[in-house]
């Protein structure tokens, strides 16, 4: 965490929303979902079932995976529902930064 | 202007949280806490009393209901007692690290099992980590006392940290003593209002309490916590003299009894020091050279206090009313040497159990240590071992 922790007595954290701040994108140990939206049919399953909010959506279509908030957890490559080539969502090697 | 009544521990208790004006009251009473939460029922049901009666599954949802209500702005009191206390163990830690100042009264009984309700202070050691300042009483007096001045203990800004006030089970809570209770008005005046910091009702400033922290941080929040409780050992000093100054009844650490000449002394806690100064009487009126320390902070534990006092006295018998398996002797017994290490003068520390489940301590019992509290020679004579854990009328 970049920002400092102010100690507050009580363990009390009094910024609506600070938890943007925290880039949960540390929690990836060796791999990341890839979008290709090629073969997107935009039926939004991936966005409802992602747990982190990181499935991006621009103009009423999907548009990518925001790799601040994604965890790598995969559910959006096992709901996407599409079977044509190349598959939208598909889980890749990334190379993990200490 | 105060008057005497004949209360109870319970009634006593219960009077005193009514003069303190909760906001909420959450409750799932155990045997013996039944009495207090019955006579503040009765208080609201003839509307002499306005406050929220929660009717809690458990006493980890009373404890649960406190620390939301507390965090709300509120004042608030729960009680519990034995498995009841440990019900709310997990939930101890949380008020004391939220900063909540609930207090708490606890009638001392004997943990299950086998199940017994009698006087024991297994409960209140048992949650002596959990960062809550403990208060012991000795009779109902003491206990009406006690909840008033830990409401202003806890409220103090600076010290913001949870009390539990003890009493022993039965031999106080439900029997009748004679108590001098304040004028409700002196005593209100006495606490003022709750002037929550933080709380979360306060939309214009809206918060998180208690959230997920990391371990770059858990240790900082452990330390800022403390600070907490650190400062309660002025505060409960202070708000003793001004109990005492307001009230006519002072309260510090400890009371001193018949110590100031005296060569060997007896720590105890709770109702048995009304026994222990029996016998310390008829000790003195026989020539001896002893006294009692009735011990009335828990925690923080006043080591450097006791540790004063105490060093002066070549033996030092302490009386425990619970007792740790797989300890050296009970609790107190070994909180208290192990600050008198601190100290340059070592007296002979002698660890003694005793009560155990409500067991009575009667004199005829405490006559039997005698030996132990006369000149120091008497020891080798009477055949005790130094390090010898002893154990009063244990029934074996």
């Amino acid at each position: 965490m970049k920002d400092r922790h102010e100690i507050i007595p009580g363990v009390v954290s009094n910024e609506p929303g600070s938890s943007l701040k925290n880039s949960t994108s540390n929690y990836r140990r060796g791999q990341k979902p890839e979008f290709n939206g090629s073969t997107c049919i935009n039926c939004f399953f991936c966005w409802v079932f992602c747990p982190e909010n990181a499935i991006i959506v621009e103009h009423e279509k999907v548009a990518g995976i925001n790799y601040d908030y994604c965890k790598g957890c995969g559910i959006c490559v096992n709901e996407c529902p599409v079977k044509r080539e190349p598959l939208p969502l598909i889980m890749v090697d990334e190379r993990v930064e200490i | 202007m105060s008057s005497m009544r004949a209360l109870n521990g319970s009634s006593a208790v219960a009077l005193a949280v009514k003069q303190a004006v909760p906001d909420v009251v959450a409750v799932h009473p155990i045997l013996p806490t039944t009495l207090i939460a019955k006579d503040i029922a009765a208080l609201i049901a003839d509307a002499e009393l306005d406050t929220e009666f929660l009717n809690m599954e458990s006493e980890h949802s009373a404890m649960s209901s406190c620390i939301g209500a507390s965090a709300s702005g509120g004042r608030v009191f729960t009680t519990a007692a034995a498995q009841g206390l440990a019900a709310m163990h997990d939930l101890l830690y949380i008020a004391s690290s939220y900063r909540l100042p609930i207090v708490t009264a606890i009638a001392n009984s004997a943990l299950s099992a086998p199940l017994a309700i009698g006087p024991d202070h297994s409960d209140m050691m048992g949650q002596s980590n959990c960062g809550w300042i403990q208060l012991m009483s000795e009779n109902s007096q003491e206990a009406y006392d006690n909840i008033i001045q830990a409401y202003k203990i806890a409220e103090e800004n600076g010290v913001r940290t949870p009390v539990m006030v003890g009493m022993d089970s039965l031999c106080t809570s439900h029997t009748i003593e004679n108590v001098i209770v304040e004028n409700e008005e002196a005593v209100t005046d006495f606490l003022g209002k709750y002037d929550a910091q933080n709380s979360l009702l306060d939309s214009d400033n809206p918060k998180t309490i208690g959230s997920y922290c990391g371990n770059d941080y858990y240790f900082q929040h452990k330390l800022e916590q403390s600070k907490g409780i650190e400062s309660s050992r002025k505060a409960i000093k202070e708000v003793g003299k001004e109990f005492g100054d307001r009230f006519g009844r002072y309260y510090g650490y400890f009371e001193s009894y018949k110590l100031d000449d005296a060569l060997t002394a007896v720590v105890v806690m709770g109702s048995a020091a009304g026994t222990v100064k029996e016998w310390i009487d008829k000790l003195r009126s026989k020539g001896e050279k002893t006294g009692v320390l009735k011990l009335r902070i828990l925690r923080p534990f006043p080591h450097q206090e006791l540790g004063e006092t105490l060093t002066q006295f070549d033996r030092v018998l302490v009386l425990d009313r619970s007792l740790v398996p797989g300890t050296d002797g009970g609790p107190l017994f070994n909180e208290l040497k192990a600050a008198l290490y601190e100290f340059e003068n070592h007296p002979q520390v002698l660890s003694y159990i005793y009560g155990l489940g409500g067991r009575d301590l009667g004199l005829k019992h405490l006559e039997e240590l005698e030996a132990l509290l006369g000149e120091t020679e008497d020891i080798e004579t009477a055949g005790l071992k130094h390090r010898q854990v002893g154990y009063i009328n244990p029934g074996i």
